[in-house]
């Protein structure tokens, strides 16, 4: 603008150019006020927790705050040696508090996570201690149990000094620091967790797969019928889609027990000798059987909405250009699809990869996934820093998914229904 | 799906296979549902489909397990069954307030940062269950709510947003805006032109956003479990633990009735896709 006469104004005086951009600003307010109370919702009890465990992740100050002269004393211990007298002084006079409070199976339980054989030595401490005379603490509770005299057991407590620390993200990757601080794996026997997150991507990847190569010809096959045979198949797809989950884990339950509808038929038509019946349940069978067809239909919902849209003139183009049927669908139908094989693979994989109900009930031993074990930490071990650990490592793989998921397909693109 | 006359033999028996492959997934799909019926009719205690049943035999069918979920001595399915609406009720209407206005935002082109406040509104229907469940118990737990009937009730608000978000924005990408600027210009108030305009037009879309939020509430169990005290308990924790310790007839009938419920939340969602493609103008 080079002067004020060339500028247009409105009939208030005021340049036309500010007065569209206080409309503009209004206007996104105006959409933004619409969308914040859902958003300040979502941020105050969805996301918040979910970053709340985070922090309980690698919050450690039970211990920190269990045994603090303790710790106070340790501070200029080298950890070579047995520590003197004044931890051992300091850490009796923490016990006893402890004791007063009952917090000291809190500990022990703390304790043997990072070392085995607390448990009972520190039972043995809370019964002998009541005798201890004043003095010489060192020596009375060495007395108690020969391991309080091991100075691993000092430096194990040494360890938890912290406030925060990140064990329970190794102890998800079998991993854990040992006494000399360095980050290693855990003994081949005890490696669970490792293959439990292997054991979660196969079955994931092998469950998308199978939906996959299932729900491809259906997919085309309501994509091509004519409307009114489509509509009445396209029920076999949403029924179950409608139906309540635990109802459909229920029918397969039914049907894949020993004596179920499945080995009976089995038997009936001879495949299968009566006194063999075949074990589908309460394993990895179990779990791959009944969450393709649960999830199946995620996958063929997307997929048919894209075949949908493909005109069937291109496939006559193709045949009538040479093509034979094969060549035409490979090269011209197939990379059609590839939009809608995208779209329901990502979502099928990342419905399956946190599975929790299916496995549970039909999964056994076998075929439980990594959501299993979250529930279980929650539930019996009460361990909720590392059911946190394990759930934010789940998540951020998911997220890497729904990532991908939202870059390649756009979330505004999930079809319902 | 007729073949010209044409066609080759060998992509005649192609064609026979692959209708015969769509067959199978349609039969894997749909019978494990309709295994249900018949066993929840039986008049034995097991699980399994008896002779009696085979041949037809009246004897070997009774309604003894639908008696007993309604009048069995010490069932949980009353209260569970009243726990369940009146969660899945709220949590509902809850959902459709909260998604409706924000999808009518988002639908604005003004809407700033679109993509990001999409995603994460998306969210909780991405996010694993389990996680979702461990975090919010984490803050019901703080916030004094965990085993009440409200904590339940906002956990699956935050689970059916989504759905409502989804399908609202889907019915509002094809909305004619002029509408509502005639409405303003005629001198409507933009509270009266949603009520009297707006909503009118994109009302199946709310509905079967509503739709799913309810059978979303109505079948969640994992965060439920996490929550729920004795007097919360769900149709969806009750099945559960039914699973769990041992598989009775009883479950089988409820199975059923959540089927028939199903099927007629089913229709019901079909028909308000089409009358929405009428609203909209899309004619196949």
């Amino acid at each position: 603008m080079s002067s004020e006469t060339q500028q247009i104004l409105t009939t208030d005086g005021i340049p036309l150019e500010v007065s569209l951009k206080k409309v503009e600003r209004r206007n996104k307010l105006k959409a933004f006020l619409l969308v914040a109370p859902l958003l300040l919702f979502l941020l105050i009890v969805y996301i918040s927790p979910i970053v709340g465990m985070l922090f309980n992740s690698v919050d450690d100050r039970m211990v920190t705050n269990a045994l603090p002269k303790t710790f106070k004393a340790m501070e200029d211990w080298d950890g070579k040696e047995l520590p003197s007298e004044k931890v051992f002084e300091a850490f009796y006079f923490d016990f006893q508090k402890l004791i007063e409070e009952e917090r000291e199976g809190k500990l022990s339980t703390q304790l043997n996570y990072t070392k085995n054989g607390f448990k009972s030595i520190i039972k043995k401490l809370r019964r002998k201690s009541k005798s201890f005379e004043e003095g010489n603490y060192k020596e009375q509770i060495m007395a108690v149990h020969e391991r309080w005299g091991d100075v691993e057991y000092w430096r194990a407590i040494q360890r938890r000094a912290p406030a925060y620390s990140y064990s329970k993200y190794l102890k998800g990757v079998d991993m854990y620091q040992n006494e000399d601080g360095k980050i290693v794996q855990v003994e081949e026997d005890r490696r669970i967790y490792k293959k439990l997150w292997v054991r979660t991507l196969k079955i994931a990847f092998y469950v998308t797969l199978f939906c996959f190569l299932m729900a491809y010809p259906i997919a085309h096959l309501l994509a091509t019928l004519p409307m009114k045979y489509s509509n009445l198949l396209m029920i076999c797809v949403l029924l179950p889609f409608w139906t309540s989950l635990l109802v459909r884990t229920a029918s397969w339950m039914i049907l894949l027990q020993q004596q179920g509808v499945v080995n009976d038929f089995l038997v009936w038509i001879g495949l299968v000798a009566d006194d063999k019946r075949l074990v589908m349940m309460y394993n990895e069978t179990g779990t791959y059987i009944a969450m393709t067809q649960i999830l199946l239909p995620f996958m063929v919902l997307p997929l048919y909405s894209v075949m949908k849209t493909i005109s069937p003139s291109l496939v006559r183009a193709g045949k009538s250009l040479g093509g034979t049927p094969f060549i035409t669908f490979w090269k011209v139908y197939f990379p059609l699809t590839i939009p809608g094989i995208g779209a329901g693979s990502l979502l099928v994989f990342i419905l399956a990869i946190g599975y929790y109900i299916t496995p549970e009930l039909v999964g056994g031993a076998s075929g439980t996934l990594i959501s299993n074990q979250i529930a279980y930490h929650m539930k019996y071990t009460l361990d909720w820093s590392f059911a946190s650990a394990m759930g934010l490592m789940l998540l951020v793989g998911v997220l890497a998914v729904y990532w991908v998921y939202n870059k390649l397909v756009g979330i505004d693109n999930i079809k319902l229904g | 799906m007729a073949l010209p006359k044409y066609t080759e033999p060998h992509y005649r028996v192609w064609h026979y296979f692959y209708l015969f492959i769509c067959g199978c997934v349609f039969f894997f799909l749909i019978a494990p549902l309709f295994v249900i019926f018949p066993l929840s009719f039986n008049a034995e205690e097991f699980l399994v489909i008896t002779d009696g049943m085979k041949r037809l035999d009246p004897d070997a069918f009774s309604l003894r397990w639908y008696k007993d979920m309604v009048y069995g001595t010490k069932n949980p399915w009353g209260l569970a069954a009243k726990n369940s609406f009146f969660i899945a009720i709220f949590a509902t209407i809850g959902a459709v307030i909260l998604g409706t206005v924000a999808a009518l935002g988002l639908s604005s082109r003004y809407m700033p940062y679109k993509g990001i406040i999409m995603a994460t509104l998306i969210s909780p229907m991405i996010v694993p269950l389990i996680i979702s469940g461990v975090a919010i118990f984490f803050f019901m737990a703080k916030a004094g709510l965990a085993a009440t009937h409200t904590g339940i009730v906002l956990a699956h608000i935050i689970l059916g947003t989504p759905f409502v978000v989804i399908t609202v924005t889907a019915t509002l990408s094809g909305f004619d805006h002029s509408v509502t600027r005639a409405a303003a210009s005629l001198g409507s108030n933009p509270v009266n032109t949603f009520m009297k305009i707006t909503l009118p037009l994109i009302l199946p879309g709310v509905i079967s956003g509503a739709l799913f939020a309810f059978v979303t509430s109505f079948d969640e169990v994992v965060i439920v479990l996490f929550l729920a005290g004795l007097d919360n308990t769900t149709i969806p924790i009750q099945m559960w633990t039914g699973l769990r310790e041992q598989l009775s007839p009883t479950i089988l009938s409820v199975a059923t009735c959540l089927i028939l419920l199903s099927t007629l939340v089913l229709i019901a969602a079909e028909l308000l896709r089409r009358r929405s493609e009428r609203i909209r103008g899309i004619n196949r």
